[in-house]
């Protein structure tokens, strides 16, 4: 058995100047909340370097944990022992047994940081590949271009030795941007969105508006399932459930059809605004991209962003449906998009929206509704729970 | 607020006796009954208790009895055992258009791997001809399946043709017949259907879902689909699943006078259809003779799915012809060829022993309110 721990390089954040001890100090808050319940863990610094510490963790989940936390370029697992070059050489074959089998060519990295180990880097290189090359016959050293690289660096508190460096979720850590409220529908764009804004370091609340009888309890639970996804990335999300159905009925039945869709997301967009405020939120997130559909066409999207005086950041507005479905895949949120459920943008979807609506005169039937009130009601009958953890 | 279950033919409540019984084979009588010992005997004795039962509530005996995991099993244990066994006397199977997904779409892989399938088409009340049948049967025929009652809008069958059918071409065919939803509501017989196999299940007649049957005439050889131990002479191979056998056994010995409680569904049912035809532009897709416990009818005013959770939210608890808006709507509608509307805003209700008239009266009442409160389809 060695003793092993976990190694984080944290690209990005070094780039932050003064700030950057506010990052890290982030960085160590989240590692320590996602991983508690898996161990008892201690996590430090030296340098540029984290070391997560733990006596009783499993390797395996804390690796697989580590990978969904923002902030990380890369991290390797690592192992630690006595600086004696024996017991270095024998575990660097021992515990890389895996890697290096897998592997036809490699090389032997030393970084010497203790300065009173009698033998000097190029000394331990030498020494440590000569005994690797032995114990695996599959390998032959390349120095320019290895498939792995062993990595042994002595250092005051023992010897590390670790194999291939793993990509971490990179980003920035979790709340040092601030907070943001996503709108979530239940399709494949919003959980996307949702997750590149809590990569770039923001807490999320979502709004999810519910429209029964014309939506289902399963729209709802479809809604929860994605929020759990991203949670794994995010951390708690606080999501609100705002009934719509009256809302929805009121803007059938006297507004213009054409001009349907565009009023009703203008409506979601002035609650969601206000949870957001209510939330200390500074922002909204949408999953618009344009063009995608009719009431993402540029002009379409300027009039639901004259509904808004809080920003509302788009992060798929450039993208194509296929770079949206593949991140959709990569945090498993794809499936769980495409079940057949109908959500509240689907419900009353007019014939012939219009493409190309003009502000003045959507401005003009949203005042003729007279909504306020109904939008009150649904603001104070809004459920709220908790997702993830 | 009361509970009013109307949707008896996807899934029932599972009766005290039955899920007792359960408990007792999971806690108690736990063996398993391939087990030399005593607690492997009392299980195997509850498990021929179960298969009785079931044998002679089609008139059939206990060795023709195959347990398995339910209907969509059985049915594709008949399908696939009966036209691979039969593969070199005939490439012709003969089925319907409103059968249950699970015929469906095993005849669809027969048809890929090289069968002949003809899927009878029904006529405006879903209702198949018995010259239909008898056209369709050739010599070459191997299998017919039908089923007996068809589970969206309750027509009745005619089995007896296909039988005759069988006969008079002078066919090597198998007949099948899916009595999932026939079963515990009207009596069935196998020797009066004159069929070779016949699926039943245990979860639409108050037992746990996970266990139906097969009934195989004796002599007629079924090809397995599954390898393993000696269960189920070898047909369907794996240890019993004693706790499920065991209550759909103890449900079905509790079946009721099925005569007494079909006169009673026929009131209902009727009742209910009155009721219903008081409703503006409402339609009642199921025929006048349907097997009473079934009664499929559209609003042509709201769609299925919004009504479906209208009344869900009043306590009222049914089925929808098509899953939702982006769905496509139920095959056996389509087959019907009804309107694109009355499809749309079809509405299954399906009744149990229980029932009562007052169910229906809130049953009525829910639906007019529905309509009135979002009806703008």
């Amino acid at each position: 058995m060695f003793k092993e721990v976990i190694l984080i390089k944290n690209g990005e954040l070094a780039l932050k100047g003064l700030n950057r001890r506010t990052f890290e100090e982030a960085l160590i808050r989240n590692l320590k909340r996602t991983l508690t319940p898996f161990g008892k863990i201690s996590v430090h610094r030296e340098q540029s370097t984290m070391y997560v510490n733990s006596d009783d963790i499993d390797w395996n989940e804390a690796a697989d944990r580590v990978s969904r936390v923002f902030g990380i370029a890369t991290f390797s697992r690592s192992c630690l022992c006595e600086k004696d070059f024996e017991v270095i050489k024998e575990s660097a074959a021992e515990y890389l047994k895996e890697q290096l089998s897998e592997c036809s060519t490699f090389k032997v990295e030393a970084k010497r940081s203790d300065k009173s180990f009698p033998l000097k880097s190029p000394a331990i290189c030498e020494e440590a590949g000569g005994y690797i090359l032995e114990r695996f016959p599959n390998l032959t050293v390349d120095v320019h271009n290895p498939e792995i690289t062993v990595t042994v660096e002595i250092r005051a508190n023992g010897a590390f030795i670790h194999g291939k460096p793993i990509k971490g979720a990179g980003g920035l850590p979790f709340g040092t941007s601030g907070k943001a409220t996503v709108m979530i529908s239940g399709g494949i764009d919003s959980p996307v969105a949702a997750w590149m804004m809590a990569k770039r370091g923001l807490q999320l609340s979502a709004v999810h508006f519910a429209s029964p009888p014309y939506t289902s309890q399963r729209a709802e639970e479809k809604v929860r399932t994605l929020l759990e996804k991203v949670s794994q990335w995010a951390g708690e999300i606080k999501l609100y459930i705002v009934p719509f159905t009256d809302i929805q009925e009121r803007i059938r039945d006297d507004c213009p059809e054409e001009l349907f869709t565009i009023i009703m997301r203008r409506i979601m967009i002035k609650i969601t605004q206000r949870i957001a405020r209510s939330n200390q939120s500074s922002a909204m997130i949408s999953g618009e991209s344009v063009g995608q559909v009719a009431s993402q066409t540029l002009k379409a999207i300027a009039c639901t962003n004259d509904a808004a005086n809080m920003p509302i950041l788009r992060p798929l507005v450039g993208m194509d449906k296929e770079e949206i479905i593949k991140i959709a895949r990569s945090i498993d949120t794809f499936d769980t998009s495409i079940l057949p459920y109908e959500d509240c943008c689907t419900v009353f979807t007019p014939k012939h929206p219009k493409t190309r609506p003009d502000l003045h005169s959507v401005r003009e039937a949203e005042a003729k509704l007279n909504i306020a009130d109904l939008m009150e009601t649904a603001i104070k009958e809004s459920r709220k729970e908790f997702i993830g953890k | 607020m009361r509970e009013i279950y109307l949707d008896n033919s996807a899934t029932t409540k599972v009766s005290d006796s039955a899920a007792a019984k359960a408990v007792g084979m999971m806690k108690e009588c736990y063996g398993n009954p391939s087990s030399l010992h005593t607690l492997g005997i009392l299980a195997e004795r509850e498990v021929g208790a179960a298969r009785a039962a079931v044998a002679g509530a089609i008139s059939a005996s206990s060795e023709e009895i195959i347990f398995t995991s339910g209907g969509t099993e059985a049915n594709n244990l008949a399908l696939f055992g009966s036209a691979e066994a039969r593969r070199r006397r005939g490439s012709r199977i003969v089925t319907s258009a409103i059968e249950h997904s699970s015929v469906l779409e095993s005849a669809k892989q027969l048809e890929n791997s090289g069968f002949e399938v003809v899927f009878l088409q029904p006529d405006r009340n879903g209702n198949i001809a018995e010259e239909q049948i008898a056209a369709a049967v050739d010599e070459r025929t191997v299998l017919v399946s039908l089923m007996l009652v068809n589970n969206e809008v309750g027509s009745v069958l005619p089995l007896s043709a296909a039988r005759a059918a069988i006969k008079r071409s002078n066919a090597p065919a198998l007949l099948h017949c899916d009595a999932v939803q026939a079963f515990g509501k009207m009596p069935v017989s196998v020797k009066s259907i004159g069929c070779d196999l016949l699926t039943v299940t245990g979860h639409k007649v108050h037992a746990p879902k996970g266990v139906g049957a097969l009934f195989v005439k004796k002599g007629v050889r079924i090809l397995p689909r599954q390898f393993g131990g000696e269960q189920e002479k070898r047909i369907r191979p794996g240890t019993e699943s004693t706790p499920l056998i065991a209550a759909f056994g103890q449900a079905v010995a509790d079946f009721p006078d099925l005569d007494a409680s079909l006169d009673n569904a026929r009131k209902l049912w009727q009742y209910a259809k009155e009721r219903l035809l008081t409703i503006d532009k409402l339609t009642i897709n199921s025929p006048d003779d349907a097997l009473p416990y079934i009664l499929n009818f559209s609003t042509n005013s709201l769609r299925s799915e919004i009504m479906l959770h209208h009344l869900a939210a009043m306590g009222i608890y049914c089925s929808s012809g098509s899953a939702c808006a982006k769905g496509e709507p139920s095959h056996v509608l389509k087959a019907m060829k009804l309107s694109r509307t009355a499809a749309d805003t079809a509405i299954r209700v399906s009744f149990d022993y229980a029932t009562t008239f007052e169910d229906i009266d809130l049953l009525v009442e829910a639906v007019k309110d529905g309509i009135a409160k979002r009806g703008k389809y």
